[in-house]
């Protein structure tokens, strides 16, 4: 029997902090206290182990190692503390997958609608996985995915499935 | 199964993406309005054969509802603009004429607030 | 070659490989195919013309097609979950081994009981069902309905589930020609050396369509083609993939076979692709219409386009005597072929007064009989062909010979495959000349910039010889013949099949006329043309001509009925994909989730949430777990995972004035440290959702939502916010699965968790309806003193990631103290006790908190809140509101849930007046009683009143109108 499509792997050690904010006002301090640069709209950067993604105009989402959330979040409370903001540890609530292999696009072409064939190299895409919502960019050798703790279980099941051996999305 | 372009983050979303929300531009009575002001609020929705503007969310994305002028007949969109727009942009209008010249808005855009019932756009 | 069975030509077979030999079954005799072979040439091969019964009067037919048109040949194919019915044998690929079984035959094929239908022909005509629904009715329900469930149905549902795999992917492509033919290969290729992303999907194995059959070069030219597109980067070619529907805004529907009756190959049999097209190149095509003649669905008439794909791609030759009867000189082409392959062909009907086209003269050229003006009169033999009787195509059907043959192959002309064209709104033309509907280029489909999203080419546009890409020689115009011959009797319309695989016939669809039925959608209906499974793709035209001609008006007045996707049918497998089993919905899960599951407990869905119900031990029933639990509760304490319960934070010097809009009641008053129950109504003024708020400083709250409502409430939040007061300046955030939140209930919840250490839990420190931050076992955790059973309880929220740690530490630390773990029931059964609402059982979306005696949740002194001004509306003001109440079973029997209090008097229906009903209903393990609450018109002023409850049949409850608080009245368990 072939092999799986990608190797699909949970990832446990990532921290993430939510921050809600007129990014307009408040960017530079968010970048500076993040110690990345701000992501474009529909972008994430990424510096060593630290990620910064765009997730709405007024959201952003830091990933970092778990170890470091809580200083991060205290140096982002601080940095924001004058203005109309809301910095949130949300690391327990989300789930984070690996989804590597030369074929991981198509273990997501099987569930997702986005076209992330398209997506930039540095682009962060929220949209669905079969019927659970995710948000997904590039690392080196395939992507990440994060959704709900909650439906973990779900998503580790169908990206397993759709990873199944012999089932590359190839013309037979 | 219709694709709109969410104009916050600029995704071109399909339909399973998104969250519809009804009629755009409806203006909120509370209390102290009249028994027909919000019976024509709360229930009043126009059903349009041609041009509409609706609400939709961008729900398995940024969140953010958003405006869609579209027409129902054809699916054609003539745009998508942020939810915090009191009345259609001139660029919709014009997007909306250049198909359907003898379209007028009967909303004044050039008023701070929505001066009017739901009554105040058809085509 | 006899082993792959008689009617197997010694030579030929475009698509066959006879070196490779496939047994299969066929209504159990053992049969042999070759590779190549679709089911229908395997079985013609072995001289199996009758493939099946028809659905009504069970006749014998076989196969009328080759390809995805073909409404005979319908087999049930496989075995146990595999087995699948009316599978088109035209499409089916040929596997070794196939276990394939005719259909609606009884007790077999040749010998079929309900083939008495076809005697009784004259008692089903068209409308049998509406006019036997009508009268007389003894006569249906004992006559009738019997016989008809008997016979009626094609095929069977499988009774085992399927065990094959499916998927789904997505794509986005510029262009997706559907349709391999030659017109789809150029249309690609042409898109392709624009340098757009181009996918080719054809939906047989084979590149090609018709052109390799029906010209002398066609091979080479598709080569060329495939050539080429194989060359190109940005093309795409699929084979064996049909596209079935296209929708709006360019979404298009492809299924692409990946093992189809091969369940041996370990992938999924199906992938439905959902693809978004910049445009769709509709290149599908043509299909050949039949005649109607009397006779024309005995096994071996079959379409001239059919019997030649049978000789050139398969090597089969159906019939070794063959008649050709057209209107066109396309079939000419059939009787060529029939030549070459060395079968006799008796004589070429042509309905025409002359045919001298290129096709005809070189008919005549090999010696053939090309008889025009003629038309054939009726066919002898039931099961199979055995003699054409001919007459002039002019008259009544008078015979003037009869020719023996055994198969026939007729042609009425083509008609373009216009369902994706017409799927999302491209409109038609009716062409006189080429007596066809074909796609009207200035009326297309639209995408989402108001143009057109979808073309056609060839065939499919219309272009029937797309002489400029095969070569085609000019050919003499087609007669139109919608009934042959001109002026058949009525005794042969009832022999004319128009739909064959609901056997309707001419003259049924004249006798439709004849009662009035003018439209073609109302005559499709009450005769059932084109409503088999096979859509009448070759049916439609022809019954719309004969309608036109019944109503004398012409066919575009007629109009067409309405295609609709899919183009043949798609199995519920490939629809569903991943979409079953595990992973049916997204079930979301706990933090403690696996503890409960090893404790064995028993989970009930809340939204997608599974929530522990109770927690059996040993043989208990739920109703004596559920029992347990409480009194466990009640008298020392128990532990209830609440971390489904919604959690949002709403943040912002603009926060407190939001959710004093948001909640009836007052949120910006709630001092920090405290917590509030608060009700969410919608604008309707319905209470949708409710909960405790506790402030955490002074610009931030969080909000307890019910489990599941934590994301309909944080759009309900996002909604105003965004599209009403945008330039409050508020955040929200839904934080649910972030903490994992346990409520420690019971006169001992204190006591538990003072063990736990890290924390000062006193009534001092943290007084009822308080919160506080600290640590409880060392885990950073929130703790609120909120009640939902009425005892002494704390909810306790932690980092989701150390929920079950927090879980076991109060498990183990409790063992002495019997902590329980206690279930959703359990806290449904005690909150009734003390009379708590439960959204969805005490509110129905129709419901207003003034209904549930809750106006002390609703704050006065607000000028607004969302709801506020529809609650001032009359009739939800009314006094005559039904009103919460207690309920009180008098004879010790639990009240039924959701049953109705009766009034006297009936309505103007006739049926029993009503003036309440119960929302609640409960055996309570504390008063060891029957509980229940509901809502009863004036209620609250009627105590002591008695109502009934009938419960079906003689069956009727009485309860007495109490206080809804049954236990601890005075609230001073809370206390601790
Ligand atoms: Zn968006």
């Amino acid at each position: 029997m072939a092999e799986a499509l990608a190797t699909i792997s949970q990832v446990q050690d990532r921290g993430m902090i939510q921050i809600r904010a007129d990014l307009a006002q408040a960017g530079d301090a968010i970048a500076e206290a993040a110690g990345l640069a701000l992501p474009e709209q529909g972008r994430i950067t990424t510096d060593g182990n630290r990620s910064l993604g765009w997730m709405s105009p007024d959201e952003l989402l830091l990933v970092l190692p778990l170890a470091e959330t809580a200083e991060a979040l205290a140096v982002l409370q601080d940095a924001l503390a004058t203005e109309h903001a809301l910095v949130l540890d949300v690391s327990d609530m989300r789930a984070m997958f690996r989804i590597q292999g030369a074929r991981a696009l198509d273990v997501l072409a099987k569930l997702c609608p986005a076209d992330l064939a398209a997506m930039p190299d540095d682009g962060l895409r929220r949209t669905r996985a079969a019927q659970a919502a995710c948000g997904i960019w590039r690392e080196p050798g395939g992507y990440a995915l994060i959704g709900f703790r909650s439906v973990a279980d779900y998503l580790r099941a169908i990206l397993a499935g759709a990873a199944a051996p012999g089932t590359g999305l190839d013309p037979r | 199964m219709l694709t709109l372009t969410c104009p916050y983050c600029g995704i071109a979303a399909e339909e399973t993406e998104l969250q519809p929300g009804g009629e755009a531009h409806l203006k909120r009575f509370g209390p102290g309005s009249s028994d027909a002001e919000f019976e024509a609020y709360l229930f009043a929705r126009r059903n349009p054969k041609g041009v509409h503007f609706e609400r939709w969310r961008h729900a398995y994305g940024c969140g953010k509802w958003f405006m869609a002028a579209r027409d129902t007949a054809t699916l054609q969109v003539y745009g998508t603009y942020k939810a915090q727009t009191p009345f259609p942009t001139p660029e919709i209008v014009a997007a909306i004429q250049h198909r359907h010249p003898q379209w007028r808005p009967d909303f004044d855009a050039t008023s701070p607030t929505p001066t009017s019932a739901p009554e105040g756009l058809t085509q | 070659m006899t082993q792959t069975g008689p009617f197997r030509l010694p030579r030929g077979g475009r698509l066959i490989d006879r070196a490779y030999q496939l047994p299969f079954r066929f209504d159990g005799r053992q049969m042999r195919g070759v590779a190549g072979d679709t089911l229908a040439s395997a079985l013609l091969a072995n001289g199996q013309l009758m493939m099946g019964r028809s659905f009504k009067y069970h006749r014998p037919r076989g196969p009328i097609a080759s390809g995805a048109e073909e409404p005979n040949a319908l087999l049930g194919l496989g075995q146990g979950g595999r087995f699948e019915p009316n599978q088109r044998a035209t499409t089916t690929p040929l596997v070794g081994g196939m276990v394939t079984a005719s259909q609606n035959a009884w007790p077999s094929l040749n010998a079929d009981i309900g083939a008495v239908n076809n005697w009784l022909y004259r008692f089903f005509p068209a409308g049998f069902y509406y006019k036997t629904f009508m009268h007389p009715r003894p006569f249906w329900k004992h006559v009738f309905e019997p016989i008809i469930r008997r016979s009626a149905g094609l095929g069977k549902a499988p009774t085992e589930a399927d065990p094959d795999k499916y998927e789904q992917a997505y794509a986005h492509v510029d262009v997706v020609v559907v349709g391999g033919g030659i017109a789809g290969l150029t249309a690609a290729r042409d898109a392709g050396r624009d340098g757009k992303s181009v996918w080719l999907v054809e939906q047989t194995p084979h590149f090609g369509g018709r052109t390799p059959t029906d010209h002398a070069d066609g091979q080479s030219r598709v080569d060329a083609l495939l050539a080429e597109l194989r060359g190109m980067e940005n093309v795409t070619l699929r084979r064996a993939t049909q596209a079935t529907g296209l929708y709006d805004h360019g979404y298009l529907l492809v299924r692409e076979s990946l093992a189809d009756h091969d369940p041996n190959a370990g992938i999924p049999r199906q992938r439905l692709w959902r693809i978004r097209a910049g445009h769709v190149v509709v290149a599908t095509g043509a299909l050949e219409r039949p005649l109607s003649f009397a006779g024309n669905d005995v096994p071996g008439v079959m379409l001239a386009s059919a019997l030649r794909d049978y000789i050139d791609l398969y090597g089969v030759a159906p019939g070794r005597r063959i008649v050709v009867v057209t209107n066109n000189d396309d079939a000419y082409r059939t009787a060529l072929a029939a030549l070459d392959a060395g079968l006799k062909v008796v004589a070429v009907i042509d309905a025409r007064s002359t045919a001298d086209g290129a096709l005809p003269a070189a008919v005549r050229a090999r010696g053939l009989r090309v008889l025009t003006g003629s038309a054939i009169a009726g066919i002898k033999g039931g099961h199979a062909v055995e003699a054409v009787k001919i007459c002039a195509h002019s008259g009544s059907g008078q015979v003037t010979e009869t020719v023996d043959a055994d198969c026939v192959a007729m042609s009425g002309g083509w008609s373009p495959v216009v369902h994706l064209w017409s799927h999302c709104g491209g409109k038609l033309n009716w062409s006189d000349a080429q007596t066809m509907f074909a796609p009207d280029p200035s009326r297309p489909p639209t995408g989402a910039d108001g143009n057109a999203m979808a073309s056609c080419a060839g065939a499919a546009a219309g272009d029937l010889l797309a002489a400029e890409l095969t070569g085609a020689q000019a050919e003499s115009a087609l007669m139109p013949v919608w009934v042959m011959p001109a002026h058949a009797t009525r005794k042969m319309k009832f022999k004319m099949w128009l739909d064959f695989q609901n056997d309707v016939k001419v003259s049924d669809v004249e006798l439709a006329a004849q009662e009035g039925y003018h439209s073609v959608e109302h005559t499709k209906r009450y005769t059932t043309l084109g409503m088999a499974t096979d859509q009448g793709k070759v049916s439609n035209i022809n019954g719309l001509a004969v309608l036109s001609k019944a109503l004398n008006q012409p066919i575009p007045a007629t109009g067409t009925t309405t295609f609709r996707p899919p183009y043949t049918p798609l199995t519920l497998g490939a629809i569903a994909a991943e979409a079953r089993g595990e992973t049916f919905l997204p079930l979301r899960k706990t933090p403690m989730h696996g503890w409960h599951e090893a404790q064995g407990a028993f989970f009930e869905p809340v939204g997608h949430w599974r929530r522990p119900y109770c927690y059996p031990k040993g043989g208990e029933s739920h109703g004596d777990a559920v029992a347990r639990e409480i009194r466990a509760v009640r008298a020392s304490v128990g532990t209830l995972d609440a971390s489904t319960l919604g959690k949002i934070i709403v943040k912002g010097p603009d926060a407190g004035k939001f959710l004093d809009m948001m909640y009836t009641g007052m949120m910006s008053s709630l001092p920090i440290g405290k917590c509030r129950y608060g009700l969410i109504c919608n604008e309707n003024g319905f209470l949708i959702d409710d909960g405790v708020a506790a402030r955490l400083s002074d610009d931030t709250w969080l909000v307890h939502t019910t489990t599941g409502g934590a994301e309909r409430m944080h759009g309900h939040f996002e909604d105003w916010l965004q599209c009403e007061w945008w330039d409050w300046k508020v955040w929200t955030a839904n934080v649910t699965e972030q903490w994992a939140q346990v409520a420690v209930v019971g006169p001992k919840a204190r006591m538990l968790l003072e063990r736990l250490g890290g924390m000062d839990l006193s009534a001092e420190a943290l007084p009822f309806m308080g919160w506080a931050e600290g640590q409880v076992a060392g885990i950073p955790a929130r703790v609120y003193r909120i009640s939902f059973s009425g005892e002494l309880s704390f909810e306790v929220a932690v980092p989701a990631n150390r929920g079950l740690e927090l879980w076991e530490k109060l498990h183990e630390a409790g063992r002495d103290l019997d902590v329980t773990p206690y279930g959703t029931e359990a806290m449904h059964v005690m909150r009734a006790e003390k009379g708590f609402i439960m959204i969805g059982d005490e509110t129905d979306g129709t419901v207003i908190p003034q209904d549930l005696g809750m106006s002390w949740a609703i704050s006065k002194k607000k000028s607004d809140y969302i709801g506020k001004r529809a609650q001032e509306r009359s009739h939800m003001t009314d006094p005559g509101r039904w009103k919460l109440v207690g309920l009180e079973s008098l004879d010790g029997r639990v009240l039924p849930d959701g049953v109705y209090a009766v009034d006297e008097g009936v309505n103007a229906n006739g049926q029993r007046k009503v003036q309440g009903r119960v929302t609640s209903t409960y055996l309570s393990p504390t008063l060891d009683r029957p509980i229940a609450m509901g809502l009863v018109r004036h209620g609250p002023q009627r105590m002591g009143e008695v109502l009934e409850f009938p419960a079906g049949g003689q069956d009727s409850y009485k309860a007495r109108i109490v206080d809804p608080v049954f236990y601890d009245k005075e609230g001073s368990r809370a206390n601790g």
